[in-house]
């Protein structure tokens, strides 16, 4: 390192290797809410949908590690089944916001002056507006539901997004290899693509693992608040909501288990979103 | 361990009657660098006398900030200081408490980077005035008074009118004068000045040297001058120290530094400085590069990979410091290369 | 700008009302069907046959002087129904602040001024909140301090200043707990950053006492990274109060905006949003305000946006 030799930008498996044992932890943890997220309802051993009223919240028994929910229908099932909604509803949301503002951002970092001043102003108006705000006024207007309250959400982060990457681009923008290429005659939206983007591609990986924990956070909120996933359907948040009384009648582990899916998953991605900033820092000097 | 007397002997010689102000002997600096307990200063023994203007020269790592630092009780947490610094009789590494204060009214300080050192969230005025209404009592008014009295001194007109300011809305060389001006406020006896002119560029630095001597002149205060400028050491002090990897390598008067330099180190970096008055195919650097403290062999001169009159004396142990000509050499055949070490013109 | 911005806000929580699918009677009148004099009642009441500004200009205008419409589910005044609730959350989001001030930048400053085991404490405690949502943060308070411990009450409001405070605590906690200890964090690194500095260095250097220079040194200069984060998540907390006041059964005006959007009471939406969004921006430019006082740096006017 002391030599001054630049180490090539490591590529997938190798960065996430060098982010350590905490970060590799991590990874897991967000590689097994994945494969539950997309195969939950395959994987549940019992049916998460099927109500037994008279199980109501019986407790663990058997194979029914986790124990029945108010409904009677098994927990761990619908835990498993929940991790679609759960999972894959921010990952929606993350890649809405990722990609519009990294949009917003290069093009308001590339063009300067005008176009600039007025995506910067744009996004600004957005800042006034909490995550959860415009995802309730979204509900109110156009019904609860998941979809609409992943867009509110995803017009509701551009703005965060948007700033930490119009820094980053437009410093990438003043950099000696850009105005080389521009020289040679190579297109904006070419330099944009296969340079610009590619070089500030840590730090976006980096800005959307820490916004997915944000995301999932609030989805869940809005979900537990009745305004985005609708019971019956399993959901983290919604189970939650549904489970409340439990805690007060003595059976708290529906309600808890499905607060735990959820915080472990958001630790592990701040976890390793933390990480991966640091790489993205360092990389760029 | 050298006899500290012995190692300075400008400090007794023809003056017997006066007593060094400040006597360094053996001071030995760890810290921890990677895990390890590594020295950054080895065996420094140093001694200034009342009004005495001392340089202090060497590359980045030679141990001259760190040689301030423990100077003026500022050393990083968990450093270990071994050896005895004697300020007016006093040993520096036990005062406490009042004492400890009032020492640092008697040595003051300045840094390199004024911008750094300054708080850029207070006034001018209360930054000049904190350590006299804090330390001395001096009533708010009167110390402002004091204040405005002395930027005048160092060059800045207006003074009242400076003191509202904040320090983001003056220039370096302006802040560099404040800061000088604010050191001197408590009336020190010594003044460790690290670097104080290397942010600076060379009009603001011709200033702000001719400030701190005539400042010096004025008021009889003595100073270390750090600096890796080995000429503008030489021009404003008396005597000049030079530092290799942690060590003294060599203390001389400074018009005898370049006409007859004692250690094979000061002769290369006087040579590197390309001349003005003549041209030279190619510039006289030192092959390799300077050592740390740290990283110094144990068993032979520092110097010794990178000199060129290393013989097989060099290599045996680490040499000790001779006396010669009234001056100080770290070189094992110091003797043997009197007279020989002056630069040649070319190459 | 952040006036601008409130501006535009107002405009698109107005103009929500012209996203819902059908025509904004419909929307007013939240789907049900509607008497025959209620539809001129209305139509003349939100102007409904004038042009699209100057229905928002007409429905801006009686904001600012109060008046916001009325509840189409419940028959009465906008404005009072959440007069009647408002003093809730106010109290919710002050009670949390207070404990994300106290604690958060208590315990920020004492770890971050002393190296050791409390610190080392500290930043444990802290990784593991800052991760808790408030809602799972409220079931596991309920779970253990109300009803296993039973020393809180686990919902409603209470009655009388001390009753609200008993019932206000566990609600309170949950919703610092993840800003609390984001702060705490942001307020340890942000002391032992500026401990490092070297004018920090200049002040030790002159002998100024330790008491000294941590307070007008390193706390003052420390103290404008803390405001800004202070600023920020106390906002936060202006939405989040929504989910935990639903958790606790507290009667405040981010249950009733809930309550209001599955009941599709736009006029009540429109209101508290309005409501909401205006105290965000508010306690944002509160913040830097503050920042701007305490950083001679930073003119008002050339803040950096």
């Amino acid at each position: 390192m002391l030599t001054g030799e630049t180490s090539a930008p490591r590529r997938g498996l190798a960065r996430l290797r060098a982010t350590g044992p905490v970060g590799i932890a991590s990874a897991v943890v967000i590689a097994a809410a994945t494969v539950s997220g997309l195969f939950g309802p395959l994987l549940a051993p019992y049916d998460p949908g099927l109500p037994n009223l008279s199980l109501s919240w019986a407790g663990p028994a058997g194979s029914h590690l986790l124990g029945y929910d108010f409904e009677g229908r098994d927990v761990l099932s619908r835990l498993l089944a929940g991790a679609q909604s759960s999972v894959l509803g921010p990952l929606a949301v993350v890649i809405l916001s990722v990609t519009a503002g990294t949009l917003l951002a290069v093009t308001a970092a590339w063009r300067r002056g005008v176009s600039d001043t007025v995506i910067s102003s744009g996004l600004n108006i957005l800042f006034a507006f909490p995550g959860i705000l415009l995802a309730v006024l979204a509900a109110a207007v156009f019904g609860a539901g998941l979809p609409a309250a992943a867009i509110a959400l995803s017009i509701a982060y551009l703005p965060y997004v948007a700033r930490v990457l119009h820094g980053a681009a437009l410093k990438e923008r003043g950099q000696p290899y850009v105005a080389a290429l521009e020289v040679q005659g190579a297109s904006a939206t070419a330099i944009c693509l296969r340079h610009l983007v590619p070089n500030i591609g840590p730090l976006i990986v980096a800005q959307a693992t820490i916004l997915f924990g944000y995301a999932m956070v609030d989805l869940a909120a809005i979900s537990f608040l009745g305004l985005g996933v609708q019971p019956p359907t399993a959901n983290w948040g919604v189970m939650i909501s549904e489970n409340k009384y439990g805690l007060l009648l003595g059976h708290p582990l529906p309600a808890v288990a499905a607060g735990i899916c959820i915080v472990t998953v958001v630790v592990a991605v701040n976890l390793l979103g933390e990480r991966l900033f640091e790489q993205a820092r360092e990389a760029r000097g | 361990m050298s006899d500290p007397i012995a190692a300075d002997p400008l400090a007794s010689a023809g003056s017997a009657a006066v007593l060094p102000l400040l006597e360094v002997a053996g001071l030995t600096v760890l810290l921890e660098v990677n895990g390890a307990r590594r020295a950054v200063l080895r065996d420094v023994s140093l001694a200034l006398r009342p009004g005495e203007a001392v340089g202090l020269v060497g590359e980045s790592g030679a141990g001259k900030s760190m040689t301030a630092r423990a100077l003026g009780r500022l050393l990083p947490a968990g450093a270990e200081m071994r050896g005895s610094i004697r300020f007016g009789g006093a040993e520096v590494g036990r005062l406490a408490g009042a004492d400890l204060r009032r020492y640092r009214s008697q040595v003051a300080m300045i840094f390199q980077d004024p911008r750094a050192h300054v708080n850029p969230v207070r006034r001018i005025g209360d930054f000049m005035t904190e350590a006299l209404r804090t330390n001395h009592a001096v009533p708010t008014g009167e110390a402002r008074r004091r204040a405005v009295d002395m930027l005048t001194q160092v060059g800045i007109e207006d003074g009242a009118r400076r003191l509202q300011q904040y320090p983001h809305q003056m220039s370096g060389g302006m802040l560099q004068r404040v800061m000088i001006a604010a050191a001197l406020l408590t009336g020190p006896r010594l003044l460790l000045a690290d670097e104080p002119t290397t942010a600076l560029d060379v009009t603001t630095q011709a200033e702000v040297m001719a400030i701190l001597d005539e400042l010096r002149n004025k008021s009889g205060l003595a100073m270390l001058f750090i600096t890796h400028d080995l000429e503008l050491a030489a021009a404003i002090c008396d005597r000049t120290a030079v530092m290799y990897a942690g060590q003294i390598v060599e203390v001389r008067a400074s018009p005898l530094l370049h006409s007859d330099p004692l250690h094979p180190y000061t002769a290369a970096l006087a040579a590197a400085r390309p001349d003005i008055t003549r041209t030279t195919p190619r510039l006289r650097a030192i092959p390799g590069r300077p050592l740390s403290a740290f990283e110094a062999p144990a068993t032979e001169c520092a110097f010794a990979a990178r000199c060129t009159h290393a013989g097989e004396i060099c290599r045996v142990a680490v040499p000790d410091l001779v006396e010669l000509d009234g001056g100080v050499s770290r070189c094992a055949r110091a003797r043997e290369l009197r007279g020989q070490l002056q630069a040649a013109p070319d190459g | 700008m952040l006036l601008a911005s409130l501006l535009v806000a107002s405009f698109v929580i107005f103009a929500a009302l012209y996203l819902a699918p059908g025509t904004p009677l419909a929307a007013l009148s939240g789907g049900q069907p509607l008497p025959p004099g209620s539809v001129q009642v209305l139509e003349q009441r939100y102007h409904l046959n004038e042009s699209f500004l100057a229905q928002y200009w007409y429905w801006l205008d009686n904001a600012l002087h109060g008046n916001l419409g009325i509840s189409i589910t419940l028959r009465e005044n906008v404005s009072t129904l959440i007069a009647s609730r408002i003093w809730t959350t106010a109290g919710l989001v002050l009670y949390a602040s207070l404990i994300i001030v106290v604690l958060g930048i208590g315990l920020g400053i004492v770890s971050g001024l002393r190296p050791g085991r409390l610190d080392t404490g500290v930043l444990v405690v802290t990784a593991v909140s800052a991760a808790i949502p408030a809602f799972v943060a409220a079931i596991v308070l309920i779970m253990v301090f109300a009803v296993k411990l039973g020393w809180f009450p686990a919902l409603g409001n209470g009655t009388g200043f001390l009753g609200n405070v008993k019932h206000f605590t566990l609600p309170a906690v949950a919703l610092a707990a993840a800003s609390l200890a984001i702060v705490a964090r942001v307020t340890r690194a942000s002391v032992r950053q500026e401990s490092d500095r070297e004018h920090v260095q200049t002040a030790v250097s002159r002998g100024i006492p330790a008491h000294r220079v941590i307070q007008r040194h390193i706390l003052r200069n420390a103290a404008i990274p803390i405001t800004t984060i202070t600023g920020i998540t106390i906002a936060s907390l202006i939405a989040v109060a929504a989910v935990v006041e639903v958790a606790f059964s507290l009667n405040g005006i981010g249950a009733y905006l809930v309550q209001a959007a599955e009941t599709k009471d736009i006029a009540v939406v429109q209101g508290i949003s309005l409501l909401l969004v205006t105290a965000f921006v508010v306690v944002n430019l509160l913040a830097d305000v503050i920042c701007a006082v305490l950083d001679p740096r930073l003119a008002l006017r050339d803040r950096p946006r």
